[in-house]
Order: structure tokens, then C-alpha cells, then sequence
């Protein structure tokens, strides 16, 4: 076995892993932030993350038939392209709850479940409907900005690019925020409060509707985030290219500890790097017979024994008791 | 007034309709019968592009030819199926047109993977396939008498490879990467088996279905740095893992199979696949100088570049009308049977050269070609560069 290999390639895999972590933390939160209020899975929440990814390369696709892409100055491309996304997924995913969620919340748990399932699958279609008629295109290649694919040579084994860099910043960026959202501010209060005790919130003036439509919002916009940095880092996007994303992200919530906030951003953090660290190395510590194929099946695995001694998960379900 | 008249007539009308709908089909078809000519392949999805050629070098040709058959009183028609790449599409669809019993022949697929187990169905009532694309050996190796192809094989396309990755990349290293389908995975190790033979080391032989993030596998590539990387698989996916292997520094050459060989490779990977090789059964149409007009007349038409593969189904959907219309001389109706034999005998010098079937349904001889990547303009893909052709029969076993 070629030791000095394994060395070099630790921190750029390492790299790699915090940034695909980054990525499910984001959608993750949509999932947990929803959990914690209606305790329910929105399966629909890996659309509304694609959706926020469309939003973007349609912005760039235009600026660039305009010729404009070349023309702005690139922060405030991206930051327009953020903005679109987050605005984007954020009034789908408040829809999608007034639509398909809201008549059903009297109803037995699994139903808005089977709802949000069925939603699920009627937004891969409708993208991929829209997309047809109004691109005639399946996959949609983010117009690549020179700048962002620029790299810095950190070490001789380990470079970043400016995209990286972006995904890094931006999405420490918006979990700072919300963390500032839920715990500083009085919205974030009331959300808190719905999610301990509807009945309870409501009483105390809380409209607790409301405060649904606002975590729904709220967490739409950082899967919409989270999209439009998925397209800027890989490329390639199409209708179905949420699923697998939204999959993980949704298991990285549970990793964390489902409807525990901070467990949403550790949970997607060690699972991107689970999944990172399986796939360079696996086939080189176990000379091929193990490849990269295997990555999810020992991502997986190692979830599972987390899960075993921690139930609950990393840091446990810290919002209720609830009678 | 009552409302009972109103329901009376609705009634007498439906039934009406039930009874003047069919005989109104009748008169219609008021010849012999209909001849329907199925093709299968993606028309939607990741690799519909390919796909779509298929379909459309398909009704080129039976717009074509089916004169003499239309003045023999049959109505010709052509039934697309979407087999979406899937292979469990691709069986449900085979169920479907063997239920149909105009269906004389299917063209198809684009997937080894779909087209074999398929042809599985099309064999339990002696159905005709004949592929335009499929190059993984198994498909006639089996040695049904009802599977044909036009096209070479991958035990010979992945030598091509490897001898070329060899002799004129010079190659010392590779690492392979496939995309664990039938075709994509087959034609890999057909490479990696000959390009060990020559003595070029295989740094990482890799399967993967990632679509999007490829960095976990491209770090420890960068870090071995080889040669050349081989991708066995097809443009969908080839095409973010080039992006991103330049994108993160790797200088590499690229290789891969006819996989590779459409334009939507560039519009996903743009400048990382320019000057990049690959290997194809199906040159671009303007190496064939017959196929000019075909590539002409497919422009006006559809308003596009015929694609890879749409070229070859011409011919076998060619090869498929003479066939029907030489069982159809006698004045008899024509069968499946009689189609499946027929086709056997069919000599036909089609726009991308001659094909001749051997015992197995492969062509005695296939062409083999190796291309360029000239520009990453998806409209100039049919101006590839070709560095190679070879003509090989098909190996005997």
C-alpha cells in the first residue's frame, strides 16, 4: 500500500468532505426546522432545494443571452443568483405547505406524509416539464465564471477554489443568520415556543399558522441556498438531481438529532465527510476490492451504529416534552 | 320536459359511436393491413439526445423507403418507445410491441444494458431487433437468430482503446473509471484487460452512479497523477467528471468509448473535453461521404445535426424495409418469422458502408474508428477530427 498516497490526499479530501457537508447542512436544516414544529418529514423538501438550483441557472442562462454575465462584476452575480434561489424555494416550499400540508394537519400523522411524498413527485415532474417546454434541455449546465474556478495552491497537496471558498463562506454565512433568527429575535421565539407547545403558543397570542408559514420560509430558503450553491460547485443539475441530495440531507438531520437545529449542521458535516473519506479511500485501503461504489453503504453503515448507542441522535432531540 | 329523451339520445349516440369508430379505422386502412416499425430508445432524460437520434434516423428512413410497400397496399408506420435508458422500461415497452401484432420489427435501443434484457422479449415471439448502437458483445453472443446490430462490438472497440492509448498517447499509467452498466463496465474491462497486456499500469479501476460531485474520486486521481484517464460510460455522466478533474487541476488525457460520441458532451464539459480521444462504432456523419444528403435532408427536417447512432439507424431501419418487403412480394402477408430470416439474407450497401450479417447477427465487418474533440462548440461536433479508422471483422467464437 502506498502510504505517502494516503497522507497526501487527507486534507484535500478533508476539504471536500467540509464542503459537501456544508451543502447537506443547509437542506438539512429544512427538514429539522419543520420536524421541530409539525413533527413531520417533508419528503418534498429535496425538490424545493432543486428548485432553488433551477431558479439560479435560469438567472445565469439569461444574463448570459443578454451578455451581461460578462459585463457585472461576479460577487454581485452570485449574490443575485443566492437571493433569487433562496426567494425562489422559499415562496415554493410556503405554497407547497398552504397547498398540500395545511388541510391535513388535523390528520393522522402519516398522511401528510403520504402528501408530501406525492408532492415530492409531482415537482420532479413539473421541473422537468418546464424545462422541456421552455428549454428543451434535461440537464442545465451552470455558465461557468472564469473567476470562481480559479484555484490557490495552499500546499502541494491541497488546492481551493474560489467557488469552494464561496460555498464555505456563504453557507457559514446563512447558519449564522439563522442561528441569530431563532435565538435573538422575538420571531425566533415564537417559533421556538410553537415548536415546544402549539396549543400553549397559541394561547399566548401566538399566530401559530403563521409561524408555519415562516419556518416553512424560512427553511425553504436555505435549501434554496444550498441549490444554487450545489449548481455552482458541480455544474450539472437536472429535475432528479435533488433526491439523492435531499436523501442525505434528510438522514443528516436525523444523525444530528431530528428537529434539533445545531444537530442539522453537525449531522450534515460529519456525514459530508463520512461519505468523502469513504470514497478516496476505501478502494485504496482495500487495494479495489472496495471502490468509491461503496461509499454510501459504509456512510450508511456508520450511521447506523451512531444511531444504535445515540438513538437520538448526536446531540439529541433537545425541543420537547410533550405530553 | 322530462329528461329522459336527452339521456335516451346521449345513449343512442355512444353506441353509434362505439360501432361507426371502428369501421371508420377499417376504411381507413382499407389495404392489407399495416406494417408498424418500432424503435426503442431514450427520448427522455440524460441521454435523450442520442436517443432522439434514433428515432428521428429512424423515420428519415421510413419516409424513405416505404413506397414500394405503401404500392403493395400496406400502410407503413412508425411507433416510437421511450425505454427512458432503464431497463425495466425497456422490458415493459418490449411487452407492449410484442402485444402489437403489426410490429414487424423493432430498431434499438441506445443501452446495452435495456437492450439485452429486452431482446429477451422480442425472442419469445421471434421479433427482430436490430440495434444501431448497442456494442456490448452478450448481445448477439447469445446466438439468437432475431438480434442483429449494425454496429462493432466492445471487445474490439476496447482494444481500439487500449492500442491507441498505447501506440499513440503513449500512455504509461492509466486509471479507469466506468459507470457499472452493462456497456459502461463491459467496455472498461475490456480496455483494462488489453492495456495490462501491454504493459500499461492500471493505477484505479472505479465504478460509480455519482451524477454530480465527483470530487471524492478525482482527489485521489490528481494525487497518482496518470497518463490518461479512460471513462467507460456515456456523455451524461463522462461530462461533469471531465469538468471538474480540469476544474480541480488534473492534466491527464481523456479517453473513453462512443459513449462519449455526442455533442450534449461538450455543452456539459465545454472547454475540459477539447483535444480529448474517443473511440467509436458510429463515425461522424460527415466520414461517410454517402450520407451527405442523409445529413442534409435530416437538418431541413428536424432543424438539427443528425447525432451519432441516427446515421446507423437509417441503415438498419433500411435493412429492416427490405427485408418486409421481400417477404411481402409473394403477395403473402408479411410475418415476424419470414422478417427475422429475411433479414439474414439483406445485402445492403447503406450511408455507412456496407453490411452483411454473419451467423450471429454481427456485421462481418465493422468499422472502428478513433476521434478528436475539435471544439467546444456542441454545434461543431460533427467536425471531430478523425485520428483512425479501422476495419475489423467480427472476432469468431
Amino acid at each position: 500500500m502506498d502510504y505517502q498516497l494516503l497522507v497526501d490526499i487527507f486534507p484535500q479530501v478533508l476539504l471536500d468532505g467540509i464542503i459537501l457537508g456544508f451543502m447537506y447542512a443547509l437542506i438539512a436544516l429544512g427538514y429539522t426546522m419543520v420536524y421541530g414544529v409539525l413533527e413531520f418529514i417533508n419528503f418534498a423538501h429535496s425538490e424545493i432545494f432543486i428548485v432553488g438550483a433551477f431558479v439560479g441557472v435560469e438567472i445565469l442562462l439569461s444574463l448570459k443571452g443578454a451578455g451581461l454575465l460578462e459585463a457585472l462584476p461576479w460577487p454581485l452575480v452570485l449574490v443575485l443568483i443566492l437571493a433569487a434561489g433562496m426567494a425562489g424555494s422559499a415562496a415554493l416550499a410556503v405554497s407547497v405547505e398552504r397547498i398540500a400540508y395545511r388541510p391535513l394537519r388535523q390528520a393522522p400523522r402519516l398522511i401528510p406524509l403520504i402528501s408530501a411524498i406525492g408532492v415530492s413527485f409531482f415537482l420532479q415532474d413539473l421541473i422537468r416539464l418546464v424545462e422541456s417546454v421552455w428549454r428543451n434541455a434535461f440537464n442545465l449546465v451552470y455558465p461557468t465564471l472564469d473567476v470562481l474556478n480559479e484555484r490557490f495552491e495552499l500546499t502541494s497537496t491541497l488546492d481551493v477554489s474560489v467557488k469552494s471558498l464561496v460555498v464555505i463562506v456563504a453557507a457559514l454565512a446563512m447558519l449564522w443568520a439563522l442561528h441569530a433568527i431563532v435565538n435573538r429575535t422575538k420571531v425566533g421565539t415564537a417559533i421556538r415556543a410553537v415548536a415546544e407547545d402549539q396549543a400553549a403558543a397559541s394561547l399566548m397570542g401566538i399566530n401559530v399558522n403563521r409561524i408555519i408559514s415562516l419556518t416553512f420560509l424560512i427553511g425553504g430558503a436555505m435549501g434554496g441556498a444550498a441549490g444554487v450553491l450545489f449548481g455552482v460547485q458541480y455544474g450539472l443539475i437536472n429535475p432528479y438531481s435533488g433526491f439523492i441530495p435531499g436523501l442525505k440531507a434528510f438522514t443528516a438531520a436525523v444523525l444530528g438529532g431530528i428537529g434539533n437545529i445545531p444537530g442539522a449542521m453537525i449531522g450534515g458535516i460529519v456525514l459530508g465527510l463520512l461519505e468523502a473519506f469513504a470514497a478516496s479511500y476505501l478502494s485504496l485501503l482495500t487495494g479495489g476490492a472496495f471502490g468509491a461504489e461503496y461509499k454510501d453503504i459504509f456512510a450508511f453503515s456508520v450511521l447506523i451504529l451512531i444511531l444504535i448507542f445515540r438513538p437520538k441522535g448526536l446531540l439529541g432531540e433537545v425541543v420537547r416534552e410533550r405530553a | 320536459m322530462s329528461r329522459y329523451p336527452v339521456r335516451v339520445t346521449t345513449v343512442l349516440l355512444a353506441a353509434l359511436a362505439l360501432v361507426a369508430l371502428p369501421a371508420a379505422s377499417h376504411l381507413a386502412a382499407q389495404g392489407k393491413g399495416t406494417v408498424k416499425i418500432a424503435t426503442q430508445s431514450p427520448l427522455s432524460g440524460g441521454q435523450a439526445a442520442l436517443g432522439e437520434g434514433i428515432k428521428l434516423g429512424t423515420q428519415l428512413a421510413v419516409e424513405k423507403f416505404k413506397s414500394p410497400l405503401e404500392k403493395m397496399g400496406y400502410k407503413v408506420e412508425l411507433v416510437p418507445f421511450d425505454d427512458q435508458a432503464k431497463p425495466d422500461v425497456g422490458v415493459a415497452n418490449a411487452k407492449n410491441i410484442i402485444a402489437d401484432k403489426d410490429i414487424l420489427v423493432v430498431i434499438g435501443h441506445l443501452n446495452s444494458g435495456v437492450a439485452i434484457p429486452s431482446s429477451e422479449v422480442y425472442k419469445e415471439v421471434n421479433l427482430a431487433m436490430i440495434s444501431p448502437a448497442n456494442t456490448n458483445p452478450t448481445i448477439t453472443d447469445r446466438g439468437y437468430a432475431s438480434v442483429y446490430r449494425v454496429c462493432g462490438r466492445d471487445d474490439v472497440q476496447g482494444v481500439v482503446g487500449s492500442e491507441f492509448a498505447h501506440g499513440s498517447l503513449k500512455a504509461k499509467t492509466v486509471y479507469i473509471i466506468h459507470d457499472k452498466t452493462t456497456y459502461g463496465q463491459g467496455v472498461a474491462e475490456f480496455f483494462k484487460a488489453d492495456a495490462e497486456k501491454k504493459g500499461v499500469k492500471v493505477l484505479g479501476f472505479e465504478g460509480t452512479e455519482e451524477k454530480s460531485n465527483f470530487d471524492p474520486i478525482i482527489t485521489p486521481i490528481k494525487a497518482q497523477n496518470p497518463d490518461l484517464i479512460y471513462f467507460g460510460g456515456i456523455y451524461e455522466q463522462a461530462g461533469p467528471f471531465f469538468k471538474q478533474a480540469r476544474e480541480k487541476g488534473v492534466k491527464s488525457k481523456f479517453l473513453g468509448p462512443d459513449g462519449m460520441d455526442s455533442s450534449d458532451l461538450t455543452k456539459i464539459a465545454g472547454k475540459a473535453v477539447v483535444g480529448m480521444h474517443y473511440t467509436s462504432v458510429a463515425g461522424p456523419v460527415s466520414v461517410y461521404p454517402q450520407a451527405k444528403q442523409f445529413a442534409e435532408e435530416y437538418k431541413k427536417k428536424f432543424g438539427k445535426n443528425p447525432e451519432p447512432f441516427a446515421a446507423q439507424a437509417y441503415d438498419a431501419t433500411a435493412i429492416a424495409m427490405k427485408a418486409i418487403e421481400a417477404t411481402a412480394k409473394g403477395g403473402k402477408a408479411p410475418t415476424r418469422e419470414a422478417v427475422t430470416t429475411g433479414i439474414r439474407g439483406v445485402r445492403h450497401t447503406g450511408i455507412t458502408g456496407a453490411v452483411e450479417f454473419d451467423a450471429k447477427g454481427d456485421p462481418k465487418k465493422a468499422l472502428y474508428f478513433v476521434l478528436q474533440v475539435v471544439s467546444d462548440n456542441p454545434e461543431k461536433w460533427g467536425d471531430n477530427k478523425e485520428v483512425k479508422r479501422l476495419v475489423i471483422a467480427a472476432p469468431s467464437k
